[in-house]
């Protein structure tokens, strides 16, 4: 009987135990993870904070799928992997051998750098005792300070205002998420937030933290004010969490670096999800995604493969879905994306392929409140941003990723950029004369 | 006695509300739960849109709430014939 060890009870973790036991009904599974507790939709915890849900219902599996699955489960840290030895060890001194280990630690938010960071009140987003710990702060609250970019800025501000707290979001450049968003994407999204009442500040930082009894009391502005608060909420971006695989001398750049079928430099250690960094042959180098759906299928190819069913991860063209101040946005492929001073690495629901080679052009259509943005090489549409109406989402997406020759449609894309939805639509139905895209009856059942 | 008075019905969108099912696009769930936890009649949709499957339930009144409420833009009608009606 094999013994799998699986670190982590994030998505990756649990579909790579969900693979494992689909094909190997005598295997020994042990999942090994810090945070204890049923497994939960990480995307949910913004609900979570905002109020829109109870705790329980962010749980993914019934405890019927978790029973069928038979996993042992170890509530303890992993503290060393042994390689050679094929073991890991607890920070409690226990040792543990496996046969196979997945490595499927996540990322976890970067700590800011202005002094004062370590006052109690200064929190970021990360898992459901964070969650839990901003829900308790918030009924405390007055006041509390947003910094940071991506969407888990948004929710956060979003879901503190929700909560009550007067929220002040500052941003250090003059908009929000330049990474993904071209100006006027980013001017929809900031209408939104203020619609929220959540006050935004632009070009402002925090110089420091002020504290009284080890707590947050204030901030300091770069603009000289000071403000008072009792929280500052912090997302500036996220980071693979390596430093099992370093100390057990595993390649490790941004992330654990693993080939197609998800395994590390080490025999018998495979790592998925966020934590991992996966070569793309389309790009041609090996990318970060701190996406869902990515660490899902990461993690069901390294359960594969563990159990030795060989399989190839095909890395889907970068999708991420988030309501950005209640705005459904889609970000599709390569959007051409710039530096954001409010990002110091990756954020959560990103995939670095969304600024790439950054040498298209962009077609925007834009109506009262929906946007389309497509960013087109000669004969490619590389990327897609869909703001608000979503009929073309799921017709781009497939364009980007099977890399559709657009070559008949490119003159009318450029040259009419208002018929973009119609010319892109009638494209993809003479493509897929049998489909009928998503959403076709929706516009007439869904009032 | 006086007759009921039905209200006029639209035809085209009855033929498709008996054929209508929530259908999800596959690779946009983050598995949140909303969905499920907005129907009016306890469906778990959720599920349904991690598998990848249209809600086949019974007690689906294809009231739209869960279309409405999923962040991800990830459920919309469609009919089983799939063709559009
Ligand atoms: C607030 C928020 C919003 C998000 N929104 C979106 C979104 O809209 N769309 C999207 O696609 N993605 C989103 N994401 C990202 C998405 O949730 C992640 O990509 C996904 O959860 C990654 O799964 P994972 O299994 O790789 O890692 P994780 O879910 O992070 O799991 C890692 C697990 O490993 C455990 N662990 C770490 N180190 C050790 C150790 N040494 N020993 C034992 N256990 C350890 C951790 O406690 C954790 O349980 C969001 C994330 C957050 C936090
Ligand atoms: S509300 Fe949408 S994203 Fe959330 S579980 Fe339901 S279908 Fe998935
Ligand atoms: S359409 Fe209405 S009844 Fe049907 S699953 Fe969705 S919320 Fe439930």
């Amino acid at each position: 009987m094999r013994h799998f060890v699986l670190v982590g009870s994030g998505i990756a973790a649990l579909s790579a135990a969900e693979a494992i036991r689909g094909v190997d009904a005598s295997a020994r599974i042990t999942l090994a993870s810090d945070e204890p507790g049923p497994f939960y939709s990480r995307p949910g915890l913004a609900y979570l904070l905002a109020g829109a849900l109870p705790e329980r219902q962010l749980s993914i599996r019934s405890r019927a799928d978790v029973s069928a699955l038979r996993i042992e489960r170890i509530d303890a840290r992993v503290h060393q992997v042994f390689p050679a030895l094929h073991e890991v060890r607890f920070t409690d001194g226990r040792v543990l051998g496996y046969d196979r280990l997945l490595i499927a630690t996540g990322a976890s938010s970067i700590a800011p750098g202005f002094p004062g960071a370590d006052l109690d009140g200064v929190v970021g987003l990360d898992g459901v005792d964070d969650a839990r710990a901003l829900v308790t702060r918030a009924k405390k609250a007055r006041t509390a300070v947003v910094v940071g970019g991506g969407s888990t800025a948004i929710e956060l501000a979003e879901g503190l205002q929700a909560r009550g707290v007067e929220t002040h979001y500052f941003l250090r450049g003059d908009r929000y998420w330049a990474r993904v968003l071209d100006p006027e994407e980013s001017a929809l999204v900031e209408a939104g937030v203020s619609r929220t009442r959540v006050t935004m500040h632009r070009r402002t930082e925090i110089v420091r933290a002020l504290g009284r009894n080890g707590r947050v009391v204030a901030v300091e502005t770069n603009r000289g004010d000071a403000l008072k608060c009792q929280l500052i909420a912090v997302a500036i971006g996220v980071r693979p969490r390596v430093t099992l695989a370093r100390e057990a001398g595993l390649e490790v750049d941004r992330g654990i670096v693993v080939n197609e079928r998800m395994e590390t430099s080490a025999v018998d250690v495979y790592a998925a999800g966020d934590v991992a960094q996966v070569f793309d042959p389309v790009l041609g180098r090996a990318v970060l995604d701190t996406l869902w759906s990515a660490a899902m299928e990461q993690g069901r190819a390294a359960g594969l493969n563990m159990a030795g069913m060989p399989t190839v991860f095909h890395r889907h063209v970068a999708l991420n879905v988030t309501r950005l101040a209640d705005i459904i946005t889609t970000v599709i492929g390569d959007v051409g994306g710039i530096d954001d001073p409010d990002l110091i690495t990756i954020t959560r629901g990103q995939s670095e392929a969304w600024s790439g080679a950054g040498t298209g052009i962009s077609v925007v259509r834009h109506d009262a409140s929906d946007r389309i943005r497509i960013h087109l090489n000669g004969r490619t549409i590389l990327g897609a941003v869909i703001m608000g109406d979503q009929a073309l989402s799921l017709p781009l997406t497939r364009i980007i990723a099977e890399r559709v020759d657009i070559t008949p449609i490119r003159d009318a894309l450029v040259e009419r950029p208002e018929a973009l939805a119609s010319t892109l639509l009638d494209f993809w139905h003479s493509l897929h004369p049998w489909e009928h895209a998503p959403y076709d009856h929706h516009a007439r059942l869904a009032h | 006695m006086p007759r009921k008075k039905h209200l006029p019905v639209d035809q085209e969108r009855l033929t498709l509300l008996r054929s209508a099912r929530v259908e999800p696009v596959p690779g946009r769930c983050v598995q949140c739960g909303l969905c499920s936890w907005n129907c009016p009649t306890g469906v778990d949709v959720r599920v349904y849109a991690r598998r990848g499957l249209r809600v086949d339930d019974p007690r689906c009144i294809k009231c739209g709430t869960c279309i409405a409420r999923c962040p991800r833009a990830v459920l919309h009608f469609g009919t089983i014939s799939g063709a559009v009606a």
